[in-house]
């Protein structure tokens, strides 16, 4: 029977550190709301969401109260908009409209995030698909809570050099068409190596097109968890510290999957996977950052930061993976700059740049994310810092991405207020040599060797 | 059967175990068993209990310990026991 120790154990963790369940993401098929008329393809979809996702929020709430542990977002995600509305959208316009369609759905049902404005052309773009992109920057602007995504590169296909050097100018002109609220457009927006079709996590989540009519995915969370863990064994050993990971890794994990299931069996909705993430937030103890301060460096980005986060994927990966047979999504520390207040501190410190958090993102997932660059950086440069990241997911066979703010009006040092579990960002250097020329080249990169590796 | 865990943290006074215990009885929760410690100079207290004889549904009981914590100044919690099976046992 359970100890008095174990339970106090649990509600402290609860209470004191953090531990949270991030996410319940329900993936919905959309696929056969497809018609040739705008309009009644835009019913069925508002029709289909409102009707699966009914009880998805009030469901959330019930699993709070019941374990007494918070489920932070209830979420959708959708099979990607390119698919659903190519039969029916001969212009961005008419693409986002969807978007309007989606971002009433999502207000319907009570959920903050809907993914899947989304297209996937890691190989070539249909007709559709560029509509689609072309379209982000109005889509987002007249949204609130819409996500974007596009995967561009895979291991398998290559890097889209087309649709990369076109996803730098949208992700300029999504900042102008929302600099008036910080470039938040840019917030909701992500581009993908290896986008998996079941990452429960905004702003990426779609619902792939080899999933099932809906699911649930569960995205769990817990930093402030693994590093109170972590105080408790100061100057241990490689081996210890990997331990105490493990273990907290596993625990966090089996409260996801406890959640996953008892939401799957309440909504009727089978169950998918849990993303064991370690996921930030603002709020204070709930940073990655302060895990890797916790491991022994000073600040993030000193010597030693790539090494330190390479150890801290893989055990909590290792930990979580006993916690359920179903693991999937991006499944790794994240590390995004805003939503992390000790991210913030060693940017404004100095001991933090870009070319840092890039090395990083060869050892966890998931890539540049939530990071502010001058509002003047030119779309060339953004595509090339696209490019970059795209190279690193396709080599090394793992998902990376990019979520890049230019803050537009502002430079070095000013700070872009999103608020809530968006953050702040503090807007950061680039490297301001042009890579227009290489940007400007048709056609795609071709897909790596998959032998000879050394 | 589906155990319930009932948390009581707070301030060590008299007669905290006595009200809650007679809200239980008064709704025929049945106690399996009591424990309590201090951590941290704070009294903890957990009971196993089994709500299925009573007539009042799980949320109903949770809100009104809860309540019956805010009148004594304690912090009274109802959790589902899954969650703590699922976290520490294999």
């Amino acid at each position: 029977m359970i100890n008095i120790h174990e339970v106090v154990e649990t509600n402290q963790m609860i209470e004191k550190e953090n531990l949270d369940v991030r996410t319940i993401t329900m993936g919905i098929s959309l696929l056969d709301c497809v018609d040739a008329d705008l309009s009644r393809c835009r019913e069925k979809i508002y029709e289909r969401i409102t009707t699966r996702a009914k009880d998805l929020v009030h469901t959330g709430k019930e699993i709070e109260k019941k374990y007494a542990i918070p489920i932070v977002n209830k979420r959708i995600s959708v099979t990607p908009i390119a698919l659903v509305g190519a039969a029916c959208c001969h212009t961005p316009e008419e693409f986002a409209s969807i978007a309007k369609t989606l971002d009433e759905a999502a207000k319907a049902v009570g959920v903050n995030f809907l993914g899947g404005y989304s297209a996937l052309v890691s190989k070539g773009m249909t007709t559709a698909d560029e509509l689609l992109i072309r379209s982000i920057p109005q889509a987002l602007a007249e949204s609130d809570r819409v996500c974007s995504s596009v995967n561009l590169a895979s291991t398998r296909t290559g890097i889209n050099m087309d649709a990369v050097r076109l996803m730098g100018q949208m992700i300029r002109e999504t900042a102008e068409r929302t600099a008036d609220h910080d470039s938040l457009g840019c917030a909701k927006l992500v581009v993908f190596c290896n986008a998996p079709d079941d990452n429960p996590f905004m702003a990426g989540a779609f619902h792939g097109v080899t999933e099932a009519d809906a699911v649930i995915n569960v995205g769990v969370s817990g930093p402030g968890v693994v590093k109170t863990a972590l105080e408790s064994i100061r100057g241990g050993s490689f081996e210890e510290l990997c331990e105490t990971i493990k273990k907290t890794a596993f625990k966090v994990s089996r409260v996801g999957q406890l959640v996953a299931k008892e939401a799957s069996r309440m909504l009727d909705v089978p169950f998918g996977i849990i993303d064991l993430s370690l996921a930030p937030t603002p709020a204070i103890g709930d940073s990655v950052a302060d895990i890797l301060k916790e491991i022994g460096l000073e600040q993030p980005g000193a010597p030693g930061t790539t090494a330190a986060l390479a150890l801290l994927n893989d055990q909590v990966k290792k930990g979580g993976v006993m916690a359920s047979s179903y693991v999937g999504g991006l499944s790794g520390a994240f590390i995004p700059v805003s939503e992390d207040q000790g991210m913030i501190e060693a940017v404004r410190a100095g001991a933090l740049n870009l070319e840092k958090l890039e090395a990083m993102t060869c050892v966890c997932s998931v890539g540049l994310d939530m990071i502010a660059i001058p509002g003047d950086t030119s779309a060339a440069t953004i595509s090339g810092i696209i490019a970059d990241e795209m190279a690193l997911g396709m080599v090394n066979q793992k998902t990376t991405a990019v979520r890049l703010i230019p803050a537009i009006g502002k430079k070095l040092g000013d700070v872009l207020e999103f608020g809530g579990l968006l953050g702040s960002a503090p807007v950061m250097p680039v490297n301001g040599f042009s890579c227009e020329a290489f940007v400007a080249r048709e056609g795609r990169i071709p897909a790596p060797i998959h032998s000879f590796k050394n | 059967m589906k155990r319930t865990i009932i948390t009581v943290v707070g301030k060590d006074t008299v007669g905290i175990i006595a009200r809650v215990c007679t809200y239980l009885a008064n709704n025929r929760v049945n106690i399996l068993d009591i424990s309590q410690t201090i951590v941290q100079e704070f009294f903890n207290m957990m009971m196993i209990v089994d709500i299925s004889a009573s007539e009042k549904a799980f949320d109903t009981i949770a809100d009104e310990l809860a309540q019956i914590g805010e009148e004594i100044g304690v912090i009274v919690k109802c959790q589902r026991e899954e969650i703590f099976d699922s976290m520490h046992r294999i």
